[in-house]
């Protein structure tokens, strides 16, 4: 398998076998940045939630595969795969104050990966996460160890939670909407500072958000989604050139830029809509033969 | 003028440094804005978080009193009305909210929700009303039976625009309206408000930290930074031209999707 996560064919569905991801197949090598970019619903969030075995309970992999540092995590049993993903990859959340303890010291909450996941004694952890925090360039590292989420502003908890995911030196690094509660400063210091971060270990990096001027700051390769298939795979200079899908055309044209003097907004336009609905019909078609 | 503020001061008790005994100290949100918005302009207030943008809307609306300087709404003094004061007008300024999962009664039907406030202020011919609302905001009338989770993203901050519009009121304050939805059907609500401010001759506040929507809807911008006004101008020369070091910085951080923005 090429890539250091490879997807292949993957479809999950609800219980009551409506499909959720259509025959998803996406690749990201080491050091790459690839992005997944749709709609709300478009089942962004479930391709890195599949490949990080947390999907909700509602929904299961019917079929495909998930290729992860060259091992197929679907042919793995519950306990290996777990071992197997918490050896490799990790997670940069959406909301940094959901995914913070609010009642325990950032301290603990870094280390701990390490100590019950890796097996590191608590002196080596607590080192690795100073330096940590110094790479994500939080100033008074000490204090903020001890420091509980609700000091913090977002910004740093956001580098917080960037630090945690670097920790154990993962292989893949699934990064779902890092930015979205963050204001556009805030946002263009995390961006660049996850770039940072992803080269400086040459990272592969799943790169999930809804927002196109992101992907085209972050980004080598992206994949649109709709309704939970893929309907453009594209390497992004040519992406923002020449978009192929209408789809994905529509979406660029649905976006505001402020250099635009006239500022028009086109959303999605209904014969496009039609165009791909029908598209992901006939794919259900051909699936279930 | 819809709107006279001067030297507007807001502040608010820090519970977090509160004393177990005595006062709270006060944190200054506000730090003596002053303003107008003549009848019919589209304002934006863009901002980082943080920078009292929404204390500024909320204290338009007297959803908060100010602690200092002086709003007059069309003429008339509502800094330090009462409650009691300020209900014959509320009908005249509204307000639609950021989130409207959380600013839709789960378990009214939409009929309800736009009827609810008409009724308040003694409306007649509710449905007459609920009806025409939902029209002017493109949305089929048989939504009136729907209950909010039903509804897409798109179609609730709708149902939260046709709230407001109900009671025509004077003006509207469009806290952050956009800022959950997707691309597509946040062009189709930018387009909708845009042209109801037109029809019905609206005066429209719309707070947004993204200064591309701002582009595309306001004539005029009120740039805030930790409390104090640091631009205000016509749309286009805040864009052609920014004044402010802080505007030039917002600008400057705003991902386009164009790979070959010089963005750093």
């Amino acid at each position: 398998m090429s890539g250091y996560l490879s997807i292949r064919n993957l479809t999950v569905c609800l219980k009551s076998g409506a499909p959720i991801l259509r025959s998803v197949s996406l690749t990201v090598s080491a050091g790459q940045v690839h992005g997944l970019v749709g709609e709300s619903g478009a089942g962004k969030s479930m391709i890195g939630k599949a490949v990080l075995g947390t999907l909700p309970r509602a929904l299961h992999v019917t079929s495909g595969e998930i290729w992860l540092d060259g091992v197929n995590l679907l042919s793995l049993s519950q306990t290996e795969r777990r071992k197997q993903i918490g050896a490799t990859a990790a997670l940069i959340p959406q909301d940094p104050l959901t995914a913070l303890n609010p009642s325990k010291r950032i301290g603990p909450q870094i280390t701990r990966r390490l100590v019950d996941i890796l097996g590191w004694s608590k002196t080596k952890a607590q080192q690795r996460a100073l330096e940590l925090l110094d790479e994500v360039h939080i100033p008074n590292a000490t204090r903020v160890m001890r420091s509980y989420p609700h000091e913090l502003s977002g910004g740093m908890r956001q580098r917080i939670l960037i630090a945690s995911a670097f920790a154990a030196e993962p292989k893949l690094i699934i990064a779902d909407e890092p930015t979205t509660a963050l204001d556009v400063t805030v946002q263009k210091q995390i961006l660049r500072l996850i770039a940072e971060m992803q080269q400086r270990h040459d990272t592969a990096l799943l790169f999930v958000t809804h927002d196109l001027g992101v992907v085209s700051k972050v980004c080598d390769t992206l994949s649109v989604l709709y309704a939970g298939k893929v309907v453009e795979d594209a390497q992004m200079n040519r992406f923002f050139m020449r978009p192929i899908h209408p789809y994905s055309a529509a979406l660029l044209a649905a976006t505001p830029t402020y250099t635009d003097p006239t500022g028009s907004l086109t959303p999605v336009p209904e014969h496009v809509i039609e165009y791909v609905e029908k598209e992901v019909a006939e794919h259900d078609v051909r699936a279930a033969r | 003028m819809m709107y006279e503020i001067r030297d507007l001061h807001l502040s608010l008790p820090d519970m977090t440094r509160k004393p177990l005994l005595g006062a709270a100290p006060r944190i200054e949100i506000l730090k003596g804005l002053s303003f107008d918005v003549p009848k019919g302009a589209v304002l934006g207030i863009v901002g980082g978080s943080g920078s009292g943008k929404s204390t500024l809307g909320r204290a338009m609306l007297r959803l908060l009193e100010p602690t200092g300087g002086s709003i007059h709404f069309a003429g008339t003094d509502i800094t330090h009305r009462t409650e009691d004061q300020l209900r014959g007008m509320r009908q005249r300024f509204q307000m639609i909210f950021q989130d409207p999962m959380s600013s839709l009664n789960p378990r009214r039907r939409v009929g309800g929700i736009i009827a609810g406030p008409l009724r308040l202020h003694g409306m007649d011919g509710l449905t007459a009303r609920v009806n025409e609302a939902l029209d002017m905001v493109g949305l089929p009338q048989n939504f009136a039976q729907r209950y909010p989770h039903e509804l897409s993203g798109g179609q609730r901050q709708r149902v939260g625009i046709a709230r407001a519009v109900a009671l025509r009121p004077d003006f509207i304050l469009a806290d952050e309206i956009v800022s959950g939805l997707d691309v597509s059907s946040q062009a189709q609500v930018l387009n909708l408000l845009g042209n109801l401010v037109k029809d019905l001759g609206l005066t429209l506040a719309f707070i947004s930290h993204d200064l591309s929507v701002i582009r595309r809807l306001c004539n005029r911008v009120l740039v805030l930074h930790n409390g104090e006004i640091v631009e205000e101008s016509e749309t286009a020369t805040l864009f052609d031209a920014p004044q402010a070091a802080y505007t030039r910085e917002l600008l400057a951080a705003i991902p386009l999707p164009d790979p070959y923005q010089p963005w750093g």
